[in-house]
């Protein structure tokens, strides 16, 4: 009885796909590189694929969980790796930082504090993200549209702050962000999990969780029965707009430089990628903050998998496209329905 | 605000052409201040070349009028056209295929691709954006399955039809095939939009699909249709983009889709779907191209003002459909 009621509740569980499919791709990658979950102790930190893989796929979760919430309310921020670029150069261009050498010691001097221009960096991304969500909530535009814009502008605006270069940061203290070690694990994962933690408790210790859904499943209903639809909807494009201004300072740590032209590109689809692997429903409502971090994962431990089983990378966009088509089908109703119909004709012939 | 500009108007002037003809008021004023501020800008060649540099972008802009037109979208453009030019350049220069053999065949698989996208959206009921962001996905990926690396083409045969230029009033101004084959496909889709069933019925399903459905309208085949020509359109972009570069490269026409959108959004197309006109994305196109042509007249501002100047007009029209929508 209790076995039955157990593996019901597995069977239901609605972020069993996305843990098999990592599994999945975990034993995979296991079959082929044996190295694979051999984890070492080196210059006082851990060392392996499966801690490079977290480390790589911190920026992406990061942006995937902000994503998560505009999703959950009918949205969609097109805009992320715009953002991303803009937040990376804004740190770039504050930090810039020389190598000073005083009395033979060597010293790294930031134009301005570190704090300061991490700071800044986040406000600006705030800002684009307040920009998207009073488009979208007080003028009324589509979401994909008004993001539509400042995806369009923000690039440019990005290359405007870089001067079309890329700006290489020398200040070794901003390095931690994207190459530090903390407790023996990447820095980044820390902040991925923070914003993680942090977000889990808003959404199911307050009442917020509940809110978000509501508009996700009907903004009208949700506003008439009084929730304070508009200000939801500005904050979650806030938060969408730090979390990727968040990711582009990791992004650019780990880089040491920022690149107004490419940096974030292409991240917009592979965070929607991320959060549809993890279950959220595109049409909103129901989402799920851990499905969109495996979700982040599974694409991270994929590219890994394309990488170390010797299949060429460039394949790795018809892998993606070919994951983005069964998850979409296998979310429709009508193709479930189909394909039941099907599967039952075929048992009865 | 609009209320008085809608007042000042007068009567004769329809309420559904206002978009369009502030787009093409925008239009004249540009080209007005480029003529003023740059000596050499007024020459019939320097509008010729909006054409020619654009005729890539006004094809798709034709497509995706219709796509936006029956309330979709369709993001996989600039990928289709990295394809065909992929494989294009592939056939010719690799297996020694001609002109035309290629070229049908390209439009047959951009036109499949489309086909295959628009059926799972009606078929199933998914998101076009979904949809057709896997196939962007898809079809990059699939050139990069070509070669990782840029093909140039050099068949005597294709580079003649690429550099082929037709004469207009004498020596001054001469025009591309690709910029003829724009004008004819925008003015296709004027006579698909305006004057045949499916047109009516792209115009009913964007403006209430609900509706078009209890009028018995062919939704479902037309919806599968629409993302077919849109497929199409941007195969055929996409050999037109092939003579325009004379190479087949994977990172070809990379964001296009959004210059497209813009175009078509500048154009005076409601994103809402069911308003707009295929010869207001003819206007949006050029826009967007004497945008180009007055920084690099300029010389002093830099490329990247380009996509900022886009994102702000892109911006004002979507206010002033707003505006529109709610008056």
């Amino acid at each position: 009885m209790t076995v039955a009621t157990l593996r019901q509740r597995v069977a239901a569980h609605r972020l069993l796909w996305p843990v098999l499919t990592l599994v999945l791709l975990l034993a995979v990658n296991a079959i082929f590189n044996p190295g694979f979950w051999h984890l070492q102790w080196r210059d006082g930190h851990l060392y392996g694929s499966l801690i490079d893989i977290l480390n790589r796929a911190s920026p992406l979760a990061l942006v995937a969980l902000g994503m998560t919430l505009v999703i959950a309310t009918r949205g969609i921020d097109i805009s992320v790796g715009a953002v991303v670029a803009i937040a990376a150069a804004t740190a770039a261009l504050l930090i810039g930082g020389e190598l000073v050498v005083k009395d033979g010691v060597q010293s790294h001097v930031s134009r301005v504090p570190m704090g300061l221009a991490i700071l800044a960096a986040l406000a600006l991304s705030a800002l684009c993200g307040l920009w998207n969500g009073l488009l979208v909530a007080r003028v009324g535009m589509q979401p994909i549209i008004a993001t539509l814009i400042l995806m369009v502008a923000g690039r440019g605006i990005a290359q405007l702050l870089t001067g079309g270069q890329i700006i290489t940061v020398y200040y070794a203290p901003f390095f931690f962000l994207g190459n530090g070690f903390l407790l023996g694990l990447p820095f980044a994962v820390f902040i991925a999990a923070a914003v993680w933690a942090a977000l889990d408790l808003l959404m199911t210790r307050t009442a917020l969780g509940l809110f978000i859904q509501a508009i996700g499943i009907n903004p009208a209903a949700a506003r008439v029965a009084g929730l304070p639809q508009r200000l939801i909807t500005v904050a979650v494009y806030v938060f969408c707009g730090v979390c990727a201004g968040a990711a582009g300072l990791v992004i650019s740590s780990n880089v040491k430089s920022a690149d107004g032209n490419n940096a974030g590109m292409l991240m917009e689809l592979d965070a929607i990628l991320a959060v549809t692997l993890g279950g959220t429903l595109l049409t909103g409502g129901r989402f799920s903050l851990a499905g969109s971090v495996l979700g982040a994962l599974i694409i991270q431990t994929l590219t890994s998998t394309i990488y170390s089983i010797g299949v060429p990378p460039e394949i790795n966009m018809v892998v993606k496209a070919g994951v983005v088509f069964v998850v979409m089908l296998l979310q429709s109703a009508e193709f479930r329905r189909a394909a039941r119909g099907l599967i039952w004709r075929g048992a009865a012939a | 605000m609009s209320g008085i500009a809608a007042a000042a108007l007068p009567r004769r002037i329809d309420a559904r052409h206002v978009p369009v003809l502030g787009t093409i008021v925008v239009f004249l004023v540009t080209a007005g201040y480029g003529s003023v501020a740059y000596p050499g800008f007024f020459s019939a060649q320097v509008f010729l070349n909006l054409l020619i540099d654009n005729a890539f972008l006004c094809i798709v802009g034709v497509g995706m009028t219709f796509v936006i037109l029956s309330g979709g979208i369709d993001l996989s453009v600039g990928s289709v056209i990295a394809l065909t030019t992929m494989v294009s350049a592939a056939l010719v220069e690799h297996h020694h295929w001609s002109a035309w053999q290629a070229i049908p065949l390209v439009l047959v698989i951009g036109t499949a691709f489309g086909a295959f996208m628009g059926t799972l959206i009606w078929r199933f009921r998914l998101q076009p954006f979904i949809v057709t962001l896997a196939g962007m996905f898809l079809a990059r990926g699939l050139c990069y399955l070509i070669s990782i690396d840029s093909i140039s083409i050099t068949d005597p045969g294709y580079t003649a039809i690429a550099q082929a230029r037709l004469p207009l009033w004498g020596e001054s101004a001469s025009i591309t095939v690709g910029a003829v084959l724009a004008l004819a496909m925008v003015a296709v889709g004027i006579y698909l939009a305006q004057c045949t069933a499916f047109g009516r019925a792209v115009y009913a399903i964007g403006g209430s699909e609900a509706s078009a459905l209890l009028m018995g309208l062919p939704v479902g085949r037309t919806t599968v249709r629409v993302y077919t020509f849109s497929g199409f359109c941007s195969a055929l972009a996409g050999v037109v983009f092939t003579f325009y570069m004379q190479s087949g490269y994977g990172l070809h026409a990379v964001g296009l889709e959004l210059d497209a959108i813009a175009a078509v959004v500048i154009g005076g197309t409601l994103l809402s779907g069911g308003v707009g006109y295929v010869a207001g994305t003819l206007f949006g196109v050029l826009i967007l191209g004497i945008i180009q042509t007055l920084i690099s007249f300029d010389g002093s501002l830099s490329s990247w003002w380009t996509r900022i100047v886009i994102g702000a007009l892109l911006f004002v029209f979507c206010l002033l459909q707003r505006l529109f929508e709610s008056r």
